[in-house]
């Protein structure tokens, strides 16, 4: 978004400038695959596998680094020696970023509520757009995750304002 | 003696051999750099999840590399101890991820053990079956992510998409893609549902394709056999020595298979089939090895179709299960290697301690002596290669 942090967007934009950028943003998301347990298979299949394939809804599941990344998929339980490494990934993003939080591990816990090494949830480190439930959930629901997020950036503002504000927006439950 | 051989005499001329390796040390002192440290991982796709290897370099040369373990620690030994048995299934189909229904059955072999009940012969040949689907879906991955790790993204495709064949095999008799939690003390949960012997019949002609075309496209490209070959040898001593176990100590060329030489489980003793080495101990070995696994555990689940014996599948057991005080310890071959249990029970409704050997933490024990002297590109085909499971690791 060289265009806001240029000024270019001061003022608030027209409706077709805006639709025509989110338009573009949701359609080139460009998704950084935290892989980290169960969740990984899935998200792989789901990410890589020809039968869900998702490139077809416009996402490109290869970006090199996390500074080329606009989403990430944190798959996977999340202890408390991998938290530091979760942080440092998601401020190495640029704005404007998005979390998808896949599976009962980085959403709560999951089964491991009681063990002491685990971080009972991801959203206590970084903040999470959408969460998708389940053990691990299936692909088709990480892809309704996606559809959901794209339709949430479909109406987003892109004024600077807005952008802002983009946090203050209620949290997204795949059910 | 002519004077110029006199050192000091203005004619003195200095034979250019002797300075040789004189030059060389000079060059050796003005090349010399500081070793460089590179970090792989703690994500990296080569490392099937969050193994962190720290890699020290002199060039392109590893000097030493150490594995940093415990990022996916998550104390499943002391989880158990809070959990009731039926529970305790549910939290160790997530060690090994990949072969999760493998994972609960030296578990339940080993309750079973220490309360005295046997299965049913079918429910036993129905676990038998689906353990070797799951090995069937564990290496077809790996056959296809293999050729990802050396630089082909096309087999990694195949690889997902039979391995989805296999998957809703296990999902029509378990519910679950693969985490199935299916295993009860004293048999299994419920019988194969209609249609499922026809079905697995077409889908086991499929993989048996599938094997062939791993063979041509992977096994039988020249560029991948050059990558792979020689490449991360393990002698079958040193292999030993570490405890390395499953197909990487086949490789190396150890005719040792739990299903045949330990003690006997399941309904092994009762197919017809074979336990595969290859003499060389390297990484294109280790691929061969689990090429022909596959196509013994796809002979094993036709033979089992044909031979299933009738009867109910769930032996008499209590409603809310108590084992008596008593130990027992059950090691069985997943599809990563030697896995085993040993339950200790005082009688309650959960085990009191349970120790878990997992193959991949033995097997990625051997990294530090066998990634020393190979190059940077290599480690990565030699990580892909060992095939271990970040859950089975750190537990």
């Amino acid at each position: 978004m060289g265009l806001i942090e240029s000024g270019l967007l001061q003022k608030k934009p027209l409706k077709p400038v805006s639709w025509l950028l989110n338009y573009s943003r949701k359609y080139s998301l460009w998704t950084f695959q935290w892989g980290l347990a169960c969740c990984a298979i899935e998200m792989g299949a789901a990410l890589a596998g020809p039968r869900y394939d998702v490139m077809r809804l416009g996402v490109i599941p290869f970006p090199a680094s996390p500074r080329q990344a606009d989403l990430v998929v944190v798959s996977g339980t999340v202890t408390d020696k991998m938290a530091p490494s979760v942080l440092r990934l998601y401020e190495q993003m640029p704005d404007p970023k998005y979390v998808i939080s896949m599976g009962s591990c980085a959403n709560c816990g999951g089964p491991y509520w009681d063990s002491y090494s685990v971080t009972k949830g991801i959203d206590q480190i970084i903040p999470v757009d959408v969460y998708v439930p389940g053990c691990p959930p299936r692909p088709e629901a990480l892809m309704e995750a996606i559809v959901i997020l794209q339709q949430r950036i479909q109406n987003e503002g892109v004024g600077n304002d807005e952008l802002r504000q983009r946090w203050r927006g209620e949290h997204i439950l795949v059910d | 003696m002519t004077t110029t051989e006199i050192p000091g005499s203005p004619d003195f001329e200095i034979d250019p051999r002797a300075l040789t390796p004189l030059a060389d040390q000079r060059l050796d002192i003005e090349l010399q750099s500081e070793d460089m440290v590179l970090n792989i991982g703690p994500q990296h796709p080569a490392t099937h999840g969050t193994l962190r290897v720290v890699v020290r370099l002199d060039g392109e040369r590893v000097v030493s590399a150490d594995p940093v373990i415990g990022y996916m620690h998550r104390g499943y030994e002391k989880l158990t101890e809070y959990r009731t048995y039926p529970q305790v299934t549910t939290l160790i189909n997530r060690i090994d991820w990949l072969s999760s229904f493998a994972n609960e059955v030296p578990f339940i072999h080993a309750a079973e053990r220490i309360m005295g009940v046997e299965a049913p012969p079918r429910a036993e040949w129905i676990r038998t079956a689906l353990t070797e689907l799951s090995r069937i879906a564990t290496f077809i991955l790996f056959l296809g992510e293999m050729g990802l790790q050396v630089g082909a993204i096309t087999p990694a495709f195949y690889g997902f998409r039979d391995r989805e064949h296999v998957l809703n095999l296990i999902e029509a008799v378990t519910g679950g893609r693969f985490h199935p939690n299916f295993n009860r003390i004293g048999g299994i949960k419920d019988d194969l549902p209609a249609g499922w012997i026809n079905e697995t019949r077409r889908v086991m002609g499929l993989m048996l394709e599938s094997c062939d075309q791993f063979e041509d496209l992977v096994a039988g490209n020249e560029i991948f056999q050059a990558r792979t070959r020689g490449c991360g040898i393990i002698p079958a001593d040193v292999g030993a020595a570490y405890g390395v176990s499953g197909s990487n100590l086949r490789a190396s060329g150890v005719d040792w298979d739990l299903r045949r030489d330990g003690q006997p489980y399941l309904a092994y003793r009762e197919l017809d089939w074979k336990v595969f080495t290859h003499p060389d101990g390297d990484t294109f070995a280790r691929y061969w090895v689990r090429l022909q696994e596959t196509r013994e555990a796809i002979r094993m689940v036709l033979q089992i179709l044909d031979g299933l014996p009738a009867g109910p599948v769930m032996a008499k057991v209590p409603r809310i299960i108590k084992v008596p005080a008593g130990e027992a310890w059950v090691n069985t071959e997943n599809p990563l290697g030697e896995m085993g249990y040993y339950v200790i029970s005082k009688g309650a409704t959960g085990p009191f301690r349970v120790k878990i050997r997992t193959a991949s933490f033995s097997n990625v024990s051997i990294l530090p002596w066998l990634l020393k002297g190979v190059y940077v590109p290599d480690v990565v085909t030699i990580l892909a290669g060992l095939y271990f499971i970040l859950g089975d690791i750190d537990r």
